[in-house]
């Protein structure tokens, strides 16, 4: 790990102030950020601990019913945090179905946010990365890259972003409150990551110095708690990043679908939105065949970046399975694993365990 | 820089010089304090070897940073049996064979502390399980790991009533 100023600001303002010198980074629990220093990914001239700031780790319900979630709220906190669980099943499903107990006790919801991709050449400093050193090109182009982006990737990198949480954000329209040397703002968390085109390391949309303070989940996504999940598939029962994971939610009036969301992770460099596979569901009755036909357009776009074709059929397939248990219902006990593609629900046609006796 | 911060280590206040602000909480305990109980396995929070209560709660001690944690409670492997008597999960472990080599062994159970006093998992092994997959465990000692998280959450809670009464 490289040297570093260590500043410990008590105000947004002064962290703001400190965080704006060129070469420096917010910490939060740093669980992401402390394992990029170690590797010498990050090698930060001045780290701002953010974690004595005051007021940022409070969920708050505000009169609208939208969720405003501090920047230094855990994200086992959030989790089981009963009301929003119970509004939010499907974010809660996510945050369980990532990283570890002890480190969702200490990982921060900012921090997921801002998480790293988990490329193995990225994170390697021998390998070529135009996303960490721009210019030097992409080894994971002909390399070992099963596991890499099928959606708006580019030859400059094919990425993905590893975080669960932020899938459902993207499905319910979240948005989050930043702070910065120009004031305050917002931005979408759609808006948040950024595809690679030619500048994979343009990551982010954020500005220099800029934190995130918040963030919020609209109202209107309270509206599918009742038929809401996340399924994420891995290659081991737990504690691993996703092949592939999806959001499902239907919001079902008369048995029809009123509105239907849907966000796919580990399949680009941002939580992917198939906007056209969720309009084709509006209107109509859940069926087999609706559901296919969703879950085709929502991976009509996707190409093979290396040796993983085999993802979009995954992905595909995994669309049509979260959607065929978020019609099932959201189950009224969070399952022993959460996002597991094999359902809890008595009487569904898909049942499973865990491969574990 | 030189910086100074106030831990309660194993109920023990404790004023600690920090000389550089890249030392974790885990080289804290095991460089400076001498309490090398707590295992570096990964260094990485990929293993769980690091496992500790901080502030209640249990965290990889390797991906945090000392500097951070003015005014915290940290309890390690050493803070838990009293005396001669050992821990409930300490016991539990011993009895249902939930170990080989030991090298993981302090993680894992102070993660099974950590996972006991959280409460989510209730009797069903499905769950703790799944609650103790951030602690890797070579030598493939899971199934006793369970019975042994299993029998102690039964322990502590049978010790919680006592005290009450």
């Amino acid at each position: 790990m490289n040297r570093f100023d260590y500043i410990q600001p008590a105000s947004v303002s002064e962290a703001i102030a400190a965080a704006s010198a060129p070469g420096s980074v917010y910490l939060a629990a740093g669980t992401n950020l402390l394992d990029l220093m170690k590797g010498g990914v990050a090698r930060p001239d001045r780290v701002v601990d953010i974690t004595r700031l005051p007021g940022l780790d409070r969920v708050d319900w505000l009169a609208n019913g939208s969720v405003r979630i501090g920047a230094l709220v855990r994200n086992a906190d959030l989790a089981y945090h009963q009301r929003f669980a119970s509004t939010f099943p499907a974010v809660a499903e996510a945050l369980l179905s990532g990283a570890s107990p002890q480190l969702r006790n200490a990982a921060t919801v900012g921090g997921n946010l801002l998480q790293r991709t988990r490329c193995a050449y990225f994170h390697d400093l021998a390998s070529a990365c135009n996303r960490r050193m721009p210019g030097t090109g992409c080894d994971a182009r002909d390399g070992e890259n099963r596991l890499h982006a099928v959606l708006g990737w580019s030859d400059h990198c094919i990425a993905t972003h590893p975080s669960d949480f932020c899938v459902p954000l993207v499905a319910f329209d979240a948005v989050i409150e930043v702070e910065g040397p120009q004031g305050a703002r917002e931005i979408a968390v759609d808006a948040l990551h950024r595809l690679p085109g030619n500048a994979p390391e343009r990551e982010m949309a954020l500005l220099p110095g800029e934190l995130i303070v918040a963030v919020r989940i609209p109202a209107e996504a309270a509206a599918f708690a009742p038929n809401a999940r996340y399924l994420k598939l891995r290659e081991r029962t737990s504690y691993a990043f996703a092949v592939v994971s999806a959001v499902a939610a239907l919001e079902l009036a008369d048995g029809i679908i009123r509105q239907a969301r849907i966000a796919l992770g580990g399949v680009a460099a941002k939580p992917w939105r198939p906007t056209e596979a969720e309009a084709s569901l509006a209107g109509m009755r859940p069926t087999a065949a609706g559901f296919a036909k969703a879950a085709d357009l929502a991976l009509a776009a996707a190409k093979p970046s290396g040796d993983n074709a085999f993802k979009i059929e995954l992905a595909r397939r995994l669309v049509v399975r979260a959607l065929t248990f978020a019609l099932e219902g959201t189950p009224a006990v969070m399952p022993a694993l959460p996002a597991s593609p094999f359902s809890t629900m008595p009487g569904s046609a898909i049942t499973g365990a865990d491969h574990v006796a | 820089m030189s910086l100074s911060i106030s831990l309660a280590i194993n109920g023990q206040r404790r004023t600690v010089a920090i000389d550089d602000p890249r030392v974790t909480l885990l080289d804290l305990l095991r460089e400076r304090l001498d309490l090398a109980g707590t295992k570096k396995g990964c260094d990485r929070g990929q293993c769980g070897a690091c496992t500790v209560l901080l502030d209640g709660r249990r965290i990889n001690s390797c991906l945090t940073l000392a500097a951070s944690l003015d005014g915290a409670e940290v309890t390690t492997i050493e803070g838990l049996a009293e005396g001669e008597t050992l821990h409930p999960v300490q016991a539990a472990f011993i009895a249902h064979d939930g170990f080989q080599c030991g090298y993981c062994t302090p993680g894992q159970i102070m993660s099974a502390v950590g996972l006991i006093a959280e409460g989510q998992a209730g009797e069903d092994p499905a769950r703790i399980r799944e609650l103790m997959s951030g602690n890797i465990c070579r030598c493939g000692a899971y199934q006793g790991i369970t019975e042994a998280v299993l029998e102690a959450q039964k322990a502590v809670a049978e010790r919680k009533r006592r005290d009450a009464a």
